[in-house]
């Protein structure tokens, strides 16, 4: 059973830059049996990536108005994605966000069995801008959580 | 049903669309009509410009393919086609061969990526019922399956031809940076034969959507070849008469500002409007698509001209099949060509070069100094020529439909808008900044 670990930002874009940075930090623990992606997905790439996986875990940042470092951790068979906190990039529907993404994903009954998605909330996305340091912690704090979600110590 | 009364019932309506769905950029819509007249249409455009044509200024010829293609997440592959023909007349130097087969294949593969995306997740929910893909795809999972894979495929061919989906970077003035050998393109064969079948099932699925029977007396233009359907080359004709060299096409079009829009709107010198696109290439290449594909067309009720934009979604289903066989026959008969480029000598000029974007023509213009920096640069995407032809559409459409409920005919309206599959991103690249100080 595949188990993937997919981060999703735009590296250029300050605090979008979470889910890539969180998914590097897992790569980097070399855990037997999870893939792990880091990128600026377009959501119809991934939903053909995650559709043969058991389980998926996807991080993203969110812009839901909270304070810089907010967690919120969904689970996507209890109830589908707010889209608020994660817009489209651009707005049209060439490309989707996430949350469509899982929806659509859903629709074609191609949603892996487990599937997790952790938030954190960003609080500058402007092009070329540095990380807030904000979220810092907020990213070591979703790697142990996620750690624990594949039962890794 | 009331009964019918003798005085005419006087009929205000105001269709207003606040952000467009559906539809690659941002835009809105506005069609009020009083006393059942037409007052007003307006497309409104409020994506912001991004002066493209202004910061291609001072830059290397060779940056052209790489900038322009940021243009549009969609049809890179159009802007940099447009761009290294434009600098290879302005050097005078022609592509040839398998390099220009390998270009036709890369070009094959954005038709096929976007035609099947608009098809299936842009257009078909308008016809099937649905408010959006994703409520279609619980019912007609198979067909939205279908296009994802087809869409998968398109931006396949663009990866390996152009070494990256979004935005290729392999394209260059004179060829490629890179060509493929034989066997990265076997792999492709078996997809592209289960791709012309589905885009045949395309064409079927789409012939049996129900069309609102709204022709008009078109102006279309596209470019004609000798021996092909078009893509890179060509002449620019229409089917009222227009039969000119692609780069004499500032003679004979204007590019007007209007102030709902911050995409410019493309008229023909006299100010009439036209169309560009698939219905308009089709209407005037019929004779060039492949057997099987006119068959398609046949079959779906189609004749060799097709005045009815509704339809457009059928007339991107024979694009496909064309374009999915185009490209198995490129592939099939590829040999690796001993040099990826051209030789050329940087030369000052000016030159231009026109290209049949998925959504009609693309035509660049550039002016370069004798060190082949760009001095100025003109850029003109096949949606803002197509702008006032939608207006237009719409003025003709609404009267007939004008006693419809509110909700029905605004979707009317974003489906006919849905019909000329408009790239607003694109559109809206140039602004022209008039600043007036007392």
């Amino acid at each position: 059973m595949k188990v993937l670990v997919i981060g999703t930002g735009n590296e250029q874009c300050g605090d979008d830059a979470i889910g890539p940075l969180v998914a590097r930090r897992v790569q980097a623990l070399h855990l037997p049996g999870v893939e792990v992606h880091a990128g600026d997905f377009d959501p119809l790439s991934l939903i053909d990536l995650w559709k043969d996986a058991g389980a998926v875990i996807l991080i993203d940042a969110m812009s839901s108005g909270r304070a810089p470092g907010t967690i919120e951790r969904f689970e996507a068979h209890a109830r589908a994605l707010p889209s608020g906190p994660f817009p489209a990039r651009h707005a049209s529907t060439h490309s989707m966000g996430v949350p469509e993404a899982i929806e659509l994903s859903r629709a074609l009954r191609q949603l892996p069995g487990r599937f997790i998605v952790y938030g954190v909330e960003g609080r500058n996305f402007s092009p070329g801008s540095p990380l807030s340091p904000e979220v810092d912690p907020a990213m070591d704090r979703v790697v142990e959580q996620l750690l624990a979600d594949l039962g890794r110590p | 049903m009331q009964p019918r009364t003798t005085k005419t019932k006087k009929i205000n309506k105001t269709v207003k669309v606040d952000e467009l769905p559906r539809v690659e950029g941002e835009g809105s819509l506005y069609l009020n009509i009083v006393a059942n007249e037409v007052k007003e249409v307006k497309l409104k455009i409020y994506e912001p410009p991004r002066f493209f044509e202004g910061l291609l200024r001072g830059r290397k010829y060779s940056e052209a393919p790489d900038i322009t293609s940021r243009i549009c997440g969609i049809c890179p592959v159009a802007y940099q086609m447009s761009s290294v023909h434009a600098m290879e007349s302005i050097f005078g130097v022609k592509v040839e061969g398998q390099l220009r087969e390998l270009r036709r294949l890369i070009y094959c593969g954005e038709w096929i990526e976007s035609h099947s995306l608009h098809v299936y997740l842009l257009h078909a929910p308008d016809f099937l019922g649905y408010p959006d893909a994703i409520r279609m795809a619980g019912d007609h999972g198979p067909a939205v399956l279908r296009g994802l894979r087809l869409k998968k495929l398109g931006n396949r061919i663009m990866e390996i031809l152009g070494g990256r989906e979004v935005h290729p970077i392999n394209v260059r003035v004179g060829g490629f940076y890179r060509v493929p050998r034989k066997q990265e393109l076997e792999p492709l064969k078996e997809e592209l034969k289960w791709a012309i079948d589905a885009s045949l099932e395309t064409v079927r699925l789409t012939a049996g959507f129900d069309f609102p029977d709204f022709k008009q007396d078109y102006e279309f233009v596209a470019l004609r070849h000798p021996s092909e359907y078009p893509l890179n080359e060509g002449r620019l004709v229409s089917n009222k008469g227009l039969d000119i060299p692609a780069g004499e096409w500032e003679n004979h079009f204007i590019e007007e500002q209007v102030e709902h829009s911050n995409a410019l709107h493309g008229l023909r010198k006299d100010g009439s409007t036209y169309f560009v696109g698939p219905n308009a290439r089709y209407s005037l290449n019929f004779d060039r698509l492949t057997p099987l594909a006119q068959q398609a067309a046949r079959e779906a009720g189609l004749e060799a001209v097709c005045c009815n934009a509704f339809q457009s979604p059928v007339i991107r289903a024979v694009e496909l099949v064309y374009a999915c066989q185009e490209a198995l026959r490129i592939i099939e008969g590829y040999e690796p060509p001993e040099k990826p480029t051209v030789d050329y000598t940087v030369r000052a000029g000016v030159g231009s070069g026109c290209t049949e974007a998925p959504r009609g023509i693309l035509y660049h213009r550039y002016r370069l100094n004798e060190r082949g920096e760009i001095m100025d640069a003109r850029i003109v995407p096949p949606t803002a020529q197509n702008l006032p032809r939608m207006e237009e559409d719409l003025r003709e459409f609404a009267p007939g439909h004008m006693d419809e409920k509110l909700d029905l005919l605004t979707l009317h309206c974003e489906q006919l808008v849905r019909n000329y599959d408009p790239c607003i991103s694109c559109a809206t690249h140039f602004l022209k900044v008039d600043i007036q100080r007392s």
